[in-house]
Order: structure tokens, then C-alpha cells, then sequence
């Protein structure tokens, strides 16, 4: 085998038009990420060692054949589970949410699992009740999603949950769940809002109330939205320039390399690098329901179009919440935060959505 | 069959998807479409106010406080300065224990119990987020001790600071006054006159005396330093800088030794004493007995000392020679021989026969002359020279109130002279419509018979009575008094002087001035009745006796200096300007329950001009060396 068959081996299963837009969302998260850590290379080098890791195992998964995504689904969710209810029982409490289960060597958070999870699970449901599919499955494969949903509410870890639904209601979506029944469900969720409302923690609760008026907790809670809305409206037309954002750099902004690294971005590049940041996104985002449309089976189907609006949805409600309109939960942007979770869970999806895209070919050659 | 089924089934599900896909795409891209509005809207829309805001959150505009201005007497000296020297404050915000932390701190630095009742005060007075003193002054050795145990004191820090000091101390004290930290009614006066700009950073303010008056010329202009600052409010970098203009130089017409020799001249006595420059108004001496140290007040007096001056006896916050109101007594008789020459009521060889008493015409009411027997044939020069009662009942009577109101009133009697002090009292001069409007009562004859010696109604400030003689020696030419001769500017090597043209001429006749003159002279003079006050003086001292009665005589009744209470005694005057024939000085003494004014008025006076005009420094002087008091007027 010469090195180019070597090679050719190599990246047989790698979609190359997710990988460019893939390696110029880490690109544009190292330029930002030196730029919000003051000038420094320590942030960019830590994430750095985040990607190559990341990168490895979305090259694994990749490789994985599909039917090995179909094998993997049970274990994941059953091993996703054991650990929720062992954080639940034995859980480290950090800043009042019990979250992290310390396995002696490290210390893992489960609910990121689920995130992969729970959409794996119920597309392999679906995929086994392919032929005969009455509302009651659909009632089962929600009740799937429910449960580490409930478990993870609890810790609680609100933004999570949320999230996890979203993933899990896109597969009930494609999978064909009736618009009545979504029209019900929409109905009766928000006749429930109150309900909900009465269940919350007080700190929820009074996210949800900074979003209508932030100036009310201007140096409390309502200082990250009030910091970040400002960083990105001073930003303007064509930003301060790299380097130059004053909220970032006099340490206006809070969380800057991780959930709040937008409004550095946005502050400095302005309303032109937001559009551009905007287009590479939705360039992944429009490769995966290219993807999503060739997948060849039921399974891979759900599970392309689940990772795809998930993807989309991240970006959004990160967005969303450094500008200002939506609640303050913990959601990275995806790809560009500093940190390893999520980008390994980020590009584990994004590694599925390459195995469903050149497996497929194989299959049919 | 089922193999037909299954396969259309596909083809629906596949139809069914796509279309479910689609429904996502559009999805995405409301998603999209509303995080492209809000861009919009944050970044083209409202891009100029969150500039604003971020332009305000990084800039921190840092007041500079200027220094404030120096007051310096006539020659030079310094009578209040600035000297830089630590202070110890404590962070209210940070420090939560204060009485654990001022007694872990007591071990470090000297905190005696008069700083911690002090910061009691100022505790109870402060606003939220303040810093306040709890030590002043510190030493070198203490400085140093305390910065070896900084960390163990959040909130606790050490600061170099500009203070206010008065060398004179208590001689000065009601002339110069002092500063004081901002309260909430000076704050509020700040803003309604548009300087509470220049008051950002500003701990102080002047409080009364010239610290007060002259407050927009002392305090500066407050210079801006914009800084970079980080969320922590730590400054970054320096964006630009204004620096502070020092507050102006007060250049006072007081002369500083002629001050303390004034001051020292009193003894024990409590009184005032006001010198005047009569060719120009300038104040030389300006004395309020007994005085007060103001060095206490600047960082806020502890209620203990409050209270001990507050409640004092001797009244030694009151500034007398400002607001003490005193009858005249006879200090007012040249005044009254001028307004009868004026209205030619009398001529000056007019003689009259005095028995000893008075009557008004068709009254058996008595008005005794202080002479029993009285002093038999008296013109007036002789009524002034030994200061006859009997003709000045009858002047005045001949006058009327209504002429010795005009007359006097140009005197400055009865109002403010507008010296450059806050908080001047007017006096009182009656008149007949003051009587109606004050006690709904007519004017009486009786009432003007005492007016003619400077009792009844009448009321004087040693001020006024200082400014009246200045304005006789000049003459009847007017100066208005002010302490301050000119303002140096601190920017410049311009000076802005103080009322250098005379307010207003009387125009009065040289003979009735001579006249008048003469007989304040002889006053002076073997057969006046300050005879102690030019003995052995190389120079003529044109002056006036008076006494103002503390306890209202009764009819028949003899006073009696030995048998009254020290505090109930009269007041003793003495008015006085030398040389007669060219004056350089004017001034009026009163020394309160000092008895006759010839025996320890008159003496004080005669010292503060000798030095003046001779350069001669008295002796000290004490209570034993004046109390052989004789008691007659």
C-alpha cells in the first residue's frame, strides 16, 4: 500500500465539506479564544489539545460502521442511565446542582452522554418498530427520553434537560409524530407553564424574569446579559477590531472562553463577523440535512436529522442568550467555547453524521 | 402482497420524511432570521448607545483635588497652610466588625478615646460607601508598623493626604474660621449653584470666618483625570489628564503681630478689638476674646470638646467682634455732637448748666448724670472731653429721634458693614417706626433722652463702632472694612485688590471735624476721662470712653462696681484713632465686664497702637494689672 492509498484509506470516511466548515469554526475558536483570554496562548493550547482528542474520536466514529451505531445505542443509554441515578445518589454538589459523579480517577458528568444517548436510543427504537409504528410507540420512545430528562432536571440542570428534550423531540418529529399530537403537546405545554413555573428553583426562575428586564439585578444576575448585550451592540457595524474589545479585555465580561465567548467575538469583529459566523454554521447545518436527505436507512435518518437540528439549536440558544433574548442557561457555542465535553460530544455527532454519509456509499458499491 | 405493502410504505415514508425535513430547514431558518433582526437592531440601531455604555464602563473619570489656596497676613506669614502627612481610614463597605477592627488596631497605631468618639460621629453622620478617618497625623514609626500588618486589615489603608493647619490657633480663630467636611445642606447648596463638579473628591469646605467667604477663591478648580478601568475599577492606563488649578493666595490686611499683641492685650478679659486702616478700610487687627483652637474642627471635633466650648460661660464660639451687640454707651457722643452741629441744634460754644441731672421739660422723671453734682458749665467740647450725660439728654432731646436716626445711620449705625465675613449682625439703631413695627408702641420723649448716651434701643457691633471711628478720622470718607487686601492669583502673578475706592464721602465741615476732633484729643489728656491711654505717648490719640450697663439701673439707684457680680459688671469701650493729625489707625476695644472703658479698654488700645505706629511691643498683661478700676464714666 503506497502513503497515498495510506491516506486515501485515512480519510475515505471523512466528508470533506463538513470538514471544512468544521476546521473553520476551530480555527475562528482559537483566534477568539487567544483574543479573550488577554493575549495569552494558554486557552487556545488547552483547547487546542481538546480538538486534536475530539477530532481523533470523531474520526473513530467515523470509520464505525452503522450497524455498529445500531449496537452501541442500548449499552450507551443503559450505561447513561446507571450513571444519572448514581450521580443522583452519590453526586458531587457544585454551585447547588449535583451534576458530577467523581469515578476515582476522574470526574465525569453523565448528562452529556445523554445528549448523544437519548437520540441514539429512540432512533434505534424507531428502527426496530420501522413496519409497524402506532401512536404507542411513540408514547414509549417518549417516555425513553423522559426519564434521564427528569433525572437530569432534578440535578438540576435546567439548560441540559432542555436541550436533551429538544434532541429527543426532533427524532419524534422526523420520525413522523402527528401534527395533532404536536399541536396538543404545544397546547398542554403551555397550560402546564404555570405548573413548571411553581416547580422551579428560585435561580431559574429568576433567569427567566432577568430576560424580561435585566436591569432590575444589573450587579447580580442580570450583569452577564447587561455585560454581553453591551459588548455586542458597541460592537457594531465592523467591530473594534481583533484584540481591541474593551468589554472583554478590562473584564466586563464574565465567562468569556466559555459560555460568553460570542459577545467577544461579536464585540470585535461586529455585525460583519456575525454574519460570517452565521454562514459557516449554517453551511454545517445545510450539509447535515444534505446528509440527513441521502441517509439509506430509517435509523440514520432520525439520527443524521437529530444531530443536525441539535447542532443548529446549540448555536441558536447560545446566541440567543449573549444577545439578550433568550435565558442565561449553560450552553456552549458549539465549536468554539473552551472545553473538552462539549466538543467531543459536539464532534462525536458531527463523526455520525460522516459514518451515516460514507457509509452509505459503501453500501451501495 | 405484503411485499407490495411494505414497499409503497416506504415510498411514503420517504415522502413523509422529506417533508418533515423541510419543515425543519424552514425552522433553522426563522431560527436564523431572528438572531439576523436582533444583530440588527443591537449592533445598526442601537450601536451608539451600547458605544455609550461601553465607552462609560471602561472610562472612569477621576477627580483631582486641588490644593487649597493659602491665607497669608500683610507681611507674609502664613496664618493657614497645607502640609501633606498620613491618615488611617477605614472602608466602611469592607470592614464588618468595627469595633473588633479599631481595637486590633489600637495595638498598632495610638487610638486614643477622643478618636474613637470622634469616629462615632462620623459614623452616625456618614452616607453608605464612604471611607472615614479614625486616625489623623500619623507618624513615621506608625506608618511603618502598620503597613507591616496591612493584610490582616481589609478595608484599612493608609493615605497621604493634604492637610489644613492654622499656626495661630486660637488668635485667629474667629477671623480665618475653618474647614470642615461636606455636609448634607452644603451638598445640597452645591448643587443648586451648579459647583457640585468641582466639588467631586472635594472633603471640604470652608465652614465660617474668610475659610468661609472666600470659599470660591480658596477652594480651586478640581482637575480630571480619565482612566482606563476594568471591571474590578482598577485603573488600566491614563486616557487624559486636566490638572487641578491650586486655590487662590489670600493676602490679608491683617498684620499677624499687631493680631497677637491685641489678642494678648486683653489678658484674661473676654471682649473685642477691631483696628482699621482709616485711609483704606483695611482691617488690621480684628480680635473676639477668648478664641478657640481650629486645628480640632477640620476632621470633625469630638462631641466631648464640643461640648465643653459649646457650653462654655465664656462663650468662646461667639465671634464678638462680628455679632456681639453691645450698647454703645457714651462711644457715641462725637457721633451725636456731629449730628447737633450738623442740624445746628447746637453751636459749638453753646454752654449749659449741668446739675448733676436732667429733666424733660413739664417730666419730674430723673436723669442722672454720671457725676453726681454734675460738671456745672459745659460747651461741648468739654460734654465730650468728660463725657458730660446731662448735655447729651438734652442734645438729643433737641434733636429728635428722627434727626439722630438720619445722622447715625450715615455713620453706618443700625446696619451691616459688609465686611467680607459671613454672618455679620446689623445691630440696631431706633427709630420711631422700628418702635411701632417692633413693640406697637409710639415713640416716647423719654425714649431719645438716653439714646443721646448711647443707651436705650441702641445697639452696636465693635465692628461698626470700629468702622464709625475710621470713617470720622478719614474725615467722614468712608471705606468699606475687609480683611483681605488682595487675592493672588494661583495661575498667574495677577492680584485682584479689595474696595480700593471709599464707599462715600459725608462731606462734612472741617471746622465740625476739627472741632470734634479736639475734644476726642483731650479725652486722652489730663482732664478727659482716658488719661492712661496717651500718658507718655509720643503722638495725639483722639478718643472716647464708654460704658455699657450689663443690668438696668433703677431709679434712685447707685451702681456700684464692688457690689455686682464680675459677670453683671459693665462693659467698658474705649474708641480711639492716632495720630489725630494724620490717623493711621482706627479701632474700637470692648472689654466685657471690663468696667470703665478708660482703665481696661483704653490701655489695650494705646498698646496695639503703639506697636502700629511705633513698632513697640508691650509687656504681657494680666487681670491683677487693670483691677484697681475706678468707677467713673
Amino acid at each position: 500500500m503506497t502513503k497515498r492509498q495510506l491516506w486515501l484509506r485515512f480519510i475515505a470516511h471523512l466528508d470533506r465539506q463538513l470538514l471544512l466548515g468544521i476546521g473553520l469554526l476551530l480555527l475562528t475558536s482559537l483566534l477568539v479564544l487567544y483574543s479573550a483570554d488577554n493575549a495569552s496562548f494558554d486557552r487556545p493550547l488547552g483547547q487546542l489539545r481538546n480538538i486534536v482528542v475530539a477530532l481523533a474520536c470523531m474520526w473513530l466514529v467515523a470509520n464505525l460502521p452503522l450497524h455498529y451505531l445500531m449496537r452501541i445505542a442500548v449499552p450507551i443509554y443503559a450505561l447513561g442511565m446507571v450513571l444519572l441515578i448514581g450521580v443522583a445518589l452519590f453526586g458531587e454538589i457544585s454551585h447547588g446542582a449535583r451534576r458530577w459523579l467523581n469515578l476515582g480517577v476522574m470526574t465525569i458528568q453523565p448528562s452529556e452522554l445523554m445528549k448523544i444517548g437519548v437520540p441514539l436510543l429512540m432512533a434505534w427504537y424507531f428502527e426496530k418498530h420501522e413496519a409497524t409504528l402506532t401512536l404507542k410507540n411513540y408514547f414509549i420512545a417518549a417516555l425513553l427520553m423522559l426519564m434521564p430528562i427528569a433525572l437530569i432536571a432534578r440535578q438540576p440542570d435546567l439548560g441540559t434537560s432542555l436541550l436533551i428534550t429538544a434532541s429527543g423531540f426532533y427524532v419524534l418529529f422526523l420520525a413522523g409524530l402527528s401534527w395533532r399530537v404536536i399541536g396538543g403537546l404545544f397546547v398542554a405545554g403551555i397550560a402546564s407553564a404555570p405548573v413548571l413555573w411553581s416547580m422551579m428553583h428560585e435561580y431559574q426562575r429568576h433567569r427567566i424574569m432577568m430576560l424580561f428586564d435585566p436591569s432590575q439585578d444589573a450587579l447580580g444576575n442580570g450583569y452577564h446579559t447587561i455585560q454581553a448585550t453591551i459588548a455586542v451592540g458597541s460592537g457594531g457595524l465592523l467591530g473594534k477590531g481583533y484584540l481591541n474589545g474593551t468589554q472583554a479585555h478590562l473584564d466586563f465580561l464574565p465567562e468569556r472562553t466559555t459560555d460568553f465567548i460570542f459577545a467577544v467575538y461579536s464585540e470585535e469583529f461586529g455585525l460583519l463577523g456575525n454574519l460570517i459566523l452565521l454562514a459557516l454554521y449554517s453551511f454545517v447545518v445545510w450539509r447535515g440535512f444534505i446528509i440527513t436527505s441521502h441517509a439509506s436507512t430509517y435509523f440514520t435518518r432520525l439520527m443524521a436529522g437529530s444531530i443536525t437540528l441539535t447542532f443548529a439549536t446549540y448555536a441558536f440558544v447560545n446566541i440567543g442568550m449573549v444577545s439578550g433574548i433568550l435565558p442565561v442557561v449553560g450552553v456552549p457555542l458549539p465549536l468554539i467555547s473552551y472545553g473538552g465535553t462539549s466538543m467531543l460530544t459536539l464532534l462525536l455527532g458531527l463523526g455520525m453524521l460522516m459514518s451515516i454519509e460514507t457509509h452509505k456509499k459503501l453500501v451501495r458499491t | 402482497m405484503k411485499k407490495h405493502v411494505e414497499f409503497k410504505n416506504h415510498q411514503r415514508e420517504i415522502y413523509h420524511f422529506q417533508l418533515r425535513l423541510i419543515v425543519s430547514i424552514g425552522f433553522v431558518l426563522v431560527l436564523l432570521a431572528i438572531l439576523l433582526v436582533r444583530f440588527f437592531y443591537l449592533q445598526l440601531l442601537r450601536h451608539n448607545y451600547y458605544q455609550t455604555l461601553a465607552e462609560s464602563n471602561r472610562i472612569a473619570v477621576v477627580p483631582i483635588v486641588p490644593n487649597r489656596g493659602l491665607i497669608l497676613d500683610r507681611n507674609d506669614l502664613v496664618l493657614a497652610r497645607n502640609y501633606s502627612g498620613y491618615t488611617l481610614e477605614i472602608n466602611l463597605n469592607k470592614v464588618t466588625d468595627m469595633e473588633a477592627t479599631i481595637n486590633d488596631l489600637s495595638r498598632l497605631v495610638t487610638i486614643t478615646n477622643k478618636d474613637r468618639r470622634r469616629f462615632k460621629k462620623l459614623l452616625a453622620e456618614s452616607h453608605n460607601f464612604e471611607t472615614l478617618v479614625i486616625r489623623n497625623r500619623l507618624s513615621d514609626e506608625e506608618v511603618a508598623r502598620f503597613a507591616a500588618q496591612q493584610y490582616r486589615f481589609p478595608g484599612v489603608e493608609i493615605k497621604a493626604r493634604l492637610f489644613r493647619d492654622y499656626p495661630l490657633g486660637e488668635k485667629t480663630s474667629h477671623l480665618i474660621g475653618y474647614i470642615g467636611r461636606i455636609n448634607d445642606t452644603e451638598v445640597n447648596q452645591l448643587e443648586e449653584s451648579d459647583l457640585s463638579a468641582n466639588y467631586r473628591g472635594s472633603d471640604y469646605i470652608g465652614k465660617t470666618g474668610l475659610e468661609q467667604s472666600y470659599e470660591a477663591d480658596l477652594h480651586g478648580t478640581t482637575g480630571i483625570e480619565q482612566v482606563e478601568v476594568d471591571a474590578n475599577g482598577r485603573a488600566v492606563r491614563m486616557l487624559s489628564l486636566t490638572p487641578p488649578v491650586s486655590g487662590n493666595t489670600l493676602v490679608l490686611s491683617i498684620d499677624a503681630k499687631l493680631q497677637e499683641i491685641a489678642e494678648q492685650s486683653f489678658g484674661d478679659f473676654r471682649g473685642a478689638l477691631v483696628a482699621i486702616d482709616p485711609n483704606n478700610g483695611e482691617v488690621l487687627a480684628f480680635v473676639s476674646k477668648p478664641g478657640y483652637d481650629p486645628n480640632p474642627f477640620i476632621d470633625g471635633i469630638d462631641p466631648q470638646s464640643w461640648d465643653e466650648l459649646n457650653n462654655s460661660p465664656d462663650v468662646p464660639l461667639n465671634n464678638r467682634a462680628l455679632r456681639g451687640q453691645y450698647p454703645p454707651g457714651s462711644t457715641i457722643k462725637p457721633f451725636m455732637a456731629l449730628a447737633g452741629l450738623n442740624y445746628h441744634t447746637r453751636s459749638p460754644e453753646q454752654t449749659i448748666n449741668d446739675t448733676g441731672v436732667y429733666y424733660l421739660p413739664g417730666s419730674s422723671r430723673q436723669y442722672r448724670d454720671w457725676k453726681a453734682g454734675g460738671h456745672g458749665l459745659v460747651n461741648m467740647f468739654k460734654a465730650i472731653q468728660m463725657s458730660c450725660d446731662t448735655y447729651f439728654y438734652g442734645l438729643a432731646t433737641e434733636l429728635g429721634i428722627g434727626n439722630i436716626y438720619n445722622f447715625l445711620t450715615r455713620f453706618g449705625f443700625g446696619q451691616k458693614t459688609g465686611i467680607d465675613l459671613e454672618g455679620e449682625t446689623s445691630g440696631l439703631l431706633p427709630s420711631q417706626e422700628w418702635k411701632m413695627k417692633r413693640y406697637q408702641q409710639i415713640w416716647y420723649p423719654g425714649d431719645t433722652v438716653s439714646i443721646g448716651i448711647g443707651q436705650g434701643y441702641t445697639l452696636v457691633t465693635p465692628l461698626q463702632l470700629a468702622f464709625a471711628t475710621a470713617t470720622l478720622a478719614n474725615n467722614g470718607v468712608a471705606y468699606r472694612p475687609h480683611l483681605v487686601k488682595e487675592v493672588r492669583s494661583s495661575r498667574s502673578s495677577e492680584a485682584r485688590f479689595i474696595a480700593k475706592d471709599p464707599l462715600y464721602d459725608l462731606n462734612i465741615p472741617a471746622s465740625q471735624l476739627d472741632l470734634i476732633r479736639r475734644a476726642m484729643v483731650a479725652v486722652t489728656q489730663p482732664g478727659g476721662t482716658a488719661v492712661y491711654a496717651s500718658l507718655g505717648a509720643p503722638y495725639h490719640i483722639a478718643g472716647k470712653t464708654g460704658t455699657a450697663q450689663v443690668i438696668a439701673m433703677k431709679q434712685g439707684e447707685k451702681y456700684d462696681a464692688k457690689n455686682v457680680g464680675e459677670r453683671l459688671r459693665d462693659h467698658a469701650w474705649f474708641i480711639a484713632y492716632a495720630p489725630a493729625e494724620n490717623p493711621q489707625i482706627a479701632l474700637a476695644v470692648l472689654v466685657e465686664n471690663g468696667g470703665h472703658g478708660g482703665t481696661t479698654a483704653a490701655p489695650i488700645a494705646r498698646k496695639v497702637m503703639d506697636y502700629y505706629l511705633l513698632g513697640k511691643v508691650p509687656k504681657p498683661l494680666t487681670k491683677a494689672d487693670v483691677q484697681e478700676s475706678g468707677a467713673h464714666d
